[in-house]
């Protein structure tokens, strides 16, 4: 080997760590900020907690942002420090949850989508003294758990309101679009649709990948081509509401395009009549909400809900109540 | 590329004539020569770097648990190391695990059975997937890479389908009131206390199932010949190396495992989601990379293997223990792996120049 070699190697050596180091640094100019801000919005005298928000998103969907910016909110006001973790996996989001244990955090929020999963993480975060709240998945488990609170809406009731709109605008073949195979809380708001459609018609689920958004694509296409019976479609995330939209104009389908959730894009869809309506769980809720509930429980040992889910949905958004809500959209919060 | 005469010692760095041509180096030589010298030094370095910015990190406590994570992927990247040494790969290796869970647990509930019946039934049925790719790759002469991405293909939308037409949901039912679920959970899923610090019982098998391997790699006459059939499968059929068999058996190891993993999903978590354990095929292989296996195979070791895990786990969790953004998470993850490999390159390098 010649020496030339060697210094090209430490080179390269060398701009990994830079890119490392700039990295780290982004995240500096974040925290900057941070302190920036929380000095015009009034930030609480508490002590400062750091508390875990670990959830099962798939990295880059829009709903969780708008979780992730309510819970944000939160923390900022309350003077907590928030750790936010994902993964989809369930075994791994109770490793996630074991390294916040670790960690000795002041309070967790968790989604409990995959409930079996993480029962044994959560029960032994309650077991070291940490109170353990959820939201947006475990309706039907949380209580067993251990899990203090619960913030987000009931999926079942949630679909059956959307089958029952559908039912009502005369609709006879539904197609069920679920993006996250796997996810008990999806396949429970299809069956919901089902059940709240009743003997109006057919309802059918569509599996499609959402890590793949052309492939979510074709695979929409290819079945409104295939079935033009499908006179609606109903998405189980805005993102996927978007893309089915392009999929309904490609395959030449006359299906109507509804959904579950909402984001900024999708505002504008409904705006438009691209979409017809939305049923919105208000995440930015769930998250904020979490956060908040913990620090009235660390500073004042408030429990919200009186041992009951607190509900943050079913609400319909169409393009009759639009205005309102895209104001809020606009800054990225509903 | 490997004389035949140096087969019954420690593999050589294929690349150095000057190791091969010494008959019997000294003890301190060899040990430069290690493959897994380079994942060692990549692995003391992560830790040092996560113990100085991470508080938690230091905690004896979190050490459980990043030994319990490094555990999952370890006893993979122990069969899946011998593979690529025998040069082949396995991409169905991450959804077998889900697909072996799923087995046993579907099994035994549907039938209302002891769960070692479908513990023992899913074995089998591991063992198959394995013995089929093996037997798939040798016959057809298809490369692995293309015949494992088939049967993970198949599996990956078996799992999901059967699950689905069985069980009515995308998960198994809750098998933890059923018989012998204890003993079992106690075998695959079980942690003792040593201290403060919770040890889960997959560390120790962990630890066994390298043992194992290393024995296997370095003692045996099977051993010798899976370095031979990685090597150079022509050569090494010259000399009477039973190839087929030793390669079908490498693969049925990576089954085993696979099998024994899916158990420790089911009974540490007591439900399997169908849709679980894709993606994680190249968590395997880039632990035995790091651990100083090759690509091209004939190189490597079981040991190795272990301390790629070991750093993949230091990273995983040491990155959450810091409390980086976890927007950033599969960044820092990337850049961390990158410098670990760098970095046991270079070390293997300046060992073999010596």
């Amino acid at each position: 080997m010649t020496p030339h070699r060697t210094a090209s190697k430490l080179l390269a050596l060398a701009a990994i760590i830079a890119l490392a180091a700039a990295g780290c640094s982004s995240e500096g100019g974040k925290q900057e900020e941070e302190k920036g801000d929380s000095g015009n919005t009034g930030v609480a005298d508490t002590p400062r907690y750091t508390v875990a928000m670990i959830t099962h998103e798939v990295p880059g969907d829009t709903f969780w942002d708008l979780v992730r910016k309510g819970a944000e909110a939160a923390a900022k006001k309350d003077n907590i420090e928030l750790r936010y973790s994902n993964n989809p996996d369930g075994p791994e989001q109770a490793n996630l949850i074991q390294s916040a244990i670790d960690s000795k955090v002041a309070g967790i929020a968790v989604t409990l989508a995959k409930p079996d999963a993480l029962r044994g993480a959560v029960q032994k975060a309650t077991a070291a003294g940490i109170p353990v709240v959820a939201l947006n998945a475990g309706l039907e488990q949380w209580k067993s758990m251990g899990v203090t609170e619960f913030f987000g809406q009931d999926e079942s009731i949630a679909g059956e309101a959307a089958g029952q709109r559908l039912a009502q605008e005369g609709a006879k073949k539904v197609l069920c679009v679920i993006h996250e195979q796997g996810h008990v809380a999806l396949e429970a708001r299809c069956a919901g649709v089902k059940k709240g459609f009743g003997g109006a018609g057919v309802v059918e689920n569509l599996n499609v990948n959402s890590k793949d958004m052309p492939s979510v694509k074709s695979t929409i296409t290819a079945k409104l081509q295939q079935d033009k019976a499908v006179d609606r479609v109903i998405t189980l995330g805005a993102p996927i509401a978007i893309t089915a939209v392009d999929s309904a104009k490609e395959s030449g389908s006359a299906a109507k395009i509804v959904t579950f959730d909402t984001n900024k894009e999708l505002v504008g869809s409904i705006r438009s009549g691209d979409v017809q309506w939305a049923i919105d769980q208000q995440p930015y809720l769930q998250g904020y909400l979490a956060i908040d509930s913990l620090w009235l429980y660390l500073t004042n040992g408030n429990v919200i809900g009186g041992g009951q889910t607190v509900l943050t949905g079913p609400s319909f958004i169409d393009q009759k109540n639009i205005e309102s809500v895209a104001q809020y959209a606009e800054k990225g919060t509903r | 590329m490997h004389p035949k005469k140096s087969l019954r010692f420690a593999p050589r760095f294929p690349g150095d004539p000057a190791t091969t041509a010494v008959a019997r180096p000294s003890t301190g030589h060899r040990l430069l020569a290690r493959p897994e010298l380079g994942s060692v030094v990549g692995m003391v370095a992560i830790f040092v770097f996560f113990f100085a910015i991470a508080d938690p990190f230091r905690q004896a406590t979190s050490m459980g648990t990043v030994l319990y994570v490094s555990s999952t992927i370890g006893i993979m990247a122990v069969p899946v190391a011998l593979l690529m040494i025998g040069g082949e790969f396995d991409l169905s290796a991450g959804v077998n695990v889900t697909a072996s869970a799923l087995t046993a647990s579907m099994l035994s509930y549907q039938l209302s059975v002891n769960v070692w019946v479908g513990v023992l039934v899913s074995l089998v049925f591991a063992l198959g997937v394995g013995f089929l790719n093996g037997f798939l790759v040798m016959t057809t002469r298809i490369p692995s890479f293309l015949v494992t991405l088939g049967t993970f293909l198949m599996l990956q939308g078996a799992n999901i389908a059967i699950t689905k037409q069985v069980t009515g949901q995308v998960a198994t039912d809750n098998i933890s009131d059923m018989d012998g679920f204890g003993a079992a959970k106690a075998i695959f899923a079980s942690s003792f206390d040593v201290g403060s610090v919770t040890i889960r019982v997959t560390v120790l098998w962990w630890l066994l199932f390298v043992a194992v391997g290393t024995w296997i790699l370095l003692r045996t006459r099977a051993g010798n010949w899976i370095f031979a059939v990685g090597g150079n499968v022509d050569s090494a059929r010259a000399v009477g190396v039973p190839v087929k068999q030793t390669k079908i058996a490498l693969f049925m190891g990576v089954g085993f495992c696979a099998w024994f993993m899916g158990m420790h999903r089911l009974f540490a978590f007591s439900t399997v989601q169908s849709g679980e354990g894709v993606g994680n095929e190249f968590i395997y292989i880039i632990a035995a990379v790091i651990g100083g296996c090759l690509l091209t195979g004939g190189y490597g070791s079981a040991i190795g293997a272990a301390f790629g895990a070991l750093i993949f786990g230091m990273t995983n969790q040491g990155i959450v223990y810091a409390g980086w953004d976890a927007d950033w998470f599969k960044f820092f993850l990337g850049v961390m792996l990158l410098f670990a490999t760098v970095l046991n390159m270079w070390v293997r390098r300046l060992a073999v120049r010596r």
